[in-house]
C-alpha cells in the first residue's frame, strides 16, 4: 500500500487554496445578486431577486444588454468567416509572407488593450465612428479575429489537404470542395473560434469605454461607469447573468471539441 | 490565396497598425516635429514614477502568480486525468469571466464593509474593518486573480511533455524525490516557467480595470497614464509618448523572449 507523504499532503493543500482563492470571488457575486439588502451584506439577511427587477425594468440597462447582444452577434457573423478564410489561406499557402501575415493577424493579443483602445479612439474622432454601432462592432471584430484564426488553424492542421484535392479531381472547383469536404471536418474548431469571439465582444470593456457613447453604450461600459460611484447589487445581478452566458458558451464549445477530438 | 487573407489583413491594419501609427505620430509631431512629450516622461516625476511603480507591480504579479501557479500546474500534471480534467477546469472557468465581473467581486470581498472585513469582524480578529482596497494592495490581489491563469495553461502545457520515466531513472538512480525534483523536473519545466511569465508580466504592464477601479487613485499605473491624459486632461500627445513607450517596453520583452523560447508557446493559451 502507497502512503501519502507530508510533502504531497502540503501540495494538496496548497494546490485546494489557490483553486478557491481562484473560483471563490467568481461564486460570490451570485449570492449576493439574491440579496434583499441595499448593501452588501454577507450572508445575505434574505433572498429576493429585487436587483434582477431592477435591471429588467430599467430602461438604460436594457438598451446596453441590446447594445451588447447586438455587438457580440455582428463580431461572431463577420470575424468568423474572415478568420476561417484567413486561418485556411494560411494553412494551405506556401507563400513566405504568410509567416509573417499570420504573425500579424495575432497583433490583437500582443499590443496591451489600452494601446489600442487609445489609438482607435483617435482614428474613430477623425472618420466619425465614435458612439456608433458599426465603430463598435469593426473594433470588436479586430479582437475577436485571433480567436478564430488561432483554433481552425489548430483544426486544420489534423485535417489532410489531400482529401481536398480528390474533390478537386472529381472535378469540384476550390469554393465547392472547400465547403462540401473541408468544412465539415473543421466545424468544431470553426464553432469553437466563434464562442471564444463572442465571449470577446461581451465582455470588451476597454475598447469600449473610449469609443462608446449615447445609446449605443454596451453594459460593460454602463456596469465601469456604475463601479467607480458606488456599488449596487443590481451589477451583481448582471454580472451573475453574464458570467452564467459565458460558462454556458465555454460549455457548449468544449463540448464540441471533445465530440470533434 | 493572399485574396482570402485581405479582408482580415485589412481589419487588423485599420484597426491595430493604422491607430498605433497614428499614435506614434501624434507623439513626435504637433506643428512640427517634437521630442517635448518624450522630455516629460523623463523628467516630470509623475510619469515615471508610474512606470517604476507599474514595472515593480508587474514584477510582484509575476513572482506571486508563479508561486500560486507552480504547485497547481505540478499536481494537475501528476494526478490521473479526471482529476486534472476537475483542476484545469477551476483554472479556466475564472479565465471566461469578465475581467470586469472579477474585478466587482473583488470589491465585494474586500471592500471596508466586505465580506472578508465582516467576517473577520464576527469572529472578532480585528476591530476596526483593515483597508483591502482602493490601494495597491487590492489592486495586485484582484490582478494576480486574473492573471493567474495565464501562468498555469503554459506551465500545465511544458510539464505534460516531460516523460514521467525521466523521474523514475533519477529515483532508480538514487535521487530522492527532492532531489530529482530539483534536478530533472525544474530545469525542464523551465520553459513553460518563461512562457507563463512573460504573458503575467506583459499583460499586468498593460492592466487597466483592475488599478482603475481597486487602485483607489492612488495606484496610478501606465495605462491609467494614459487615459488621464485622453479623458482628463486632453493631452493627447503626451498620452501618446506614454502608450509608445509601453508598446516599445512589450515588444522588446517578447523579442527577448522570443530568443529562447517560441513565442506561439507564449501566444497559445486562451
Amino acid at each position: 500500500m502507497r502512503t501519502i507523504s507530508p510533502g504531497r499532503i502540503a501540495l494538496i493543500a496548497t494546490c485546494a487554496l489557490v483553486l478557491i482563492f481562484l473560483i471563490l470571488p467568481v461564486l460570490i457575486i451570485v449570492p449576493i445578486s439574491f440579496s434583499s439588502a441595499r448593501f452588501l451584506t454577507f450572508p445575505p439577511p434574505s433572498l429576493s431577486l429585487r436587483w434582477y427587477q431592477q435591471f429588467f425594468s430599467n430602461p438604460a440597462w436594457m438598451q446596453a444588454t441590446r447594445v451588447t447582444l447586438t455587438v457580440a452577434i455582428f463580431t461572431v457573423i463577420i470575424a468568423t468567416p474572415l478568420g476561417v478564410a484567413a486561418a485556411y489561406a494560411i494553412s494551405q499557402s506556401k507563400l513566405r509572407i504568410m509567416r509573417f501575415v499570420h504573425m500579424t493577424l495575432l497583433l490583437p493579443l500582443v499590443v496591451p488593450i489600452i494601446i489600442t483602445a487609445v489609438g482607435i479612439y483617435f482614428v474613430y474622432v477623425r472618420v466619425g465612428l465614435v458612439a456608433t454601432m458599426p465603430g463598435l462592432v469593426l473594433a470588436n471584430v479586430m479582437l475577436g479575429l485571433p480567436y478564430v484564426v488561432i483554433s481552425v488553424l489548430a483544426g486544420l492542421q489534423s485535417f489532410d489537404p489531400a482529401q481536398e484535392m480528390v474533390a478537386r479531381s472529381l472535378g469540384m472547383n476550390r469554393l465547392r470542395s472547400f465547403f462540401a469536404v473541408t468544412l465539415p471536418q473543421i466545424k468544431s474548431s470553426v464553432m469553437t473560434g466563434g464562442i471564444f469571439a463572442f465571449i470577446s465582444a461581451m465582455d470588451e470593456t476597454i475598447i469600449a469605454l473610449f469609443i462608446s457613447g449615447g445609446q449605443y453604450q454596451p453594459l460593460t461600459k454602463r456596469m465601469f461607469t456604475a463601479l467607480r460611484d458606488e456599488i449596487d447589487p443590481t451589477i451583481a445581478a448582471i454580472s451573475t447573468l453574464m458570467t452564467a452566458a459565458s460558462f454556458m458558451l465555454v460549455l457548449v464549445a468544449s463540448a464540441r471539441q471533445k465530440k470533434a477530438g | 490565396m493572399l485574396a482570402l487573407v485581405s479582408p482580415a489583413l485589412l481589419v487588423i491594419l485599420a484597426l491595430i497598425v493604422l491607430p498605433v501609427g497614428w499614435l506614434v505620430w501624434q507623439s513626435i509631431y504637433h506643428d512640427g516635429f517634437t521630442l517635448e512629450n518624450y522630455r516629460r516622461i523623463v523628467t516630470e516625476d509623475i510619469y515615471w514614477r508610474s512606470f517604476a511603480l507599474t514595472f515593480e507591480i508587474s514584477l510582484l504579479v509575476t513572482v506571486l502568480a508563479l508561486l500560486l501557479g507552480y504547485p497547481v500546474a505540478y499536481l494537475a500534471n501528476a494526478v490521473p486525468r479526471g482529476w486534472s480534467v476537475l483542476i484545469l477546469a477551476l483554472v479556466v472557468l475564472p479565465f471566461w469571466t469578465s475581467v470586469l465581473v472579477r474585478a466587482y467581486a473583488w470589491l465585494a470581498l474586500l471592500q471596508r464593509t466586505g465580506v472578508i472585513n465582516q467576517f473577520l469582524r464576527y469572529l472578532d480578529v480585528i476591530g476596526e474593518p483593515l483597508a483591502l482596497v482602493h490601494n495597491t494592495f487590492g489592486t495586485v490581489v484582484a490582478t494576480v486573480h486574473i492573471l493567474l491563469p495565464f501562468m498555469v495553461l503554459p506551465l500545465y502545457a511544458t510539464m505534460q511533455k516531460i516523460p514521467g520515466d525521466l523521474m523514475q531513472a533519477g529515483a532508480s538512480l538514487g535521487a530522492g524525490p527532492t532531489h530529482a525534483f530539483l534536478r530533472i523536473f525544474l530545469p525542464l519545466s523551465l520553459p513553460g516557467v518563461l512562457a507563463g511569465c512573460t504573458m503575467v508580466f506583459v499583460l499586468c504592464l498593460g492592466f487597466y480595470i483592475t488599478p482603475e477601479l481597486l487602485g483607489g487613485g492612488r495606484t496610478v499605473m501606465v495605462s491609467m497614464l494614459v487615459s488621464r491624459n485622453v479623458e482628463l486632461y486632453n493631452q493627447f500627445g503626451a498620452a501618446s509618448a506614454v502608450a509608445v513607450v509601453l508598446l516599445l517596453s512589450v515588444l522588446a520583452i517578447f523579442f527577448v523572449v522570443s530568443r529562447f523560447i517560441s513565442l506561439d508557446r507564449v501566444l497559445g493559451q486562451k
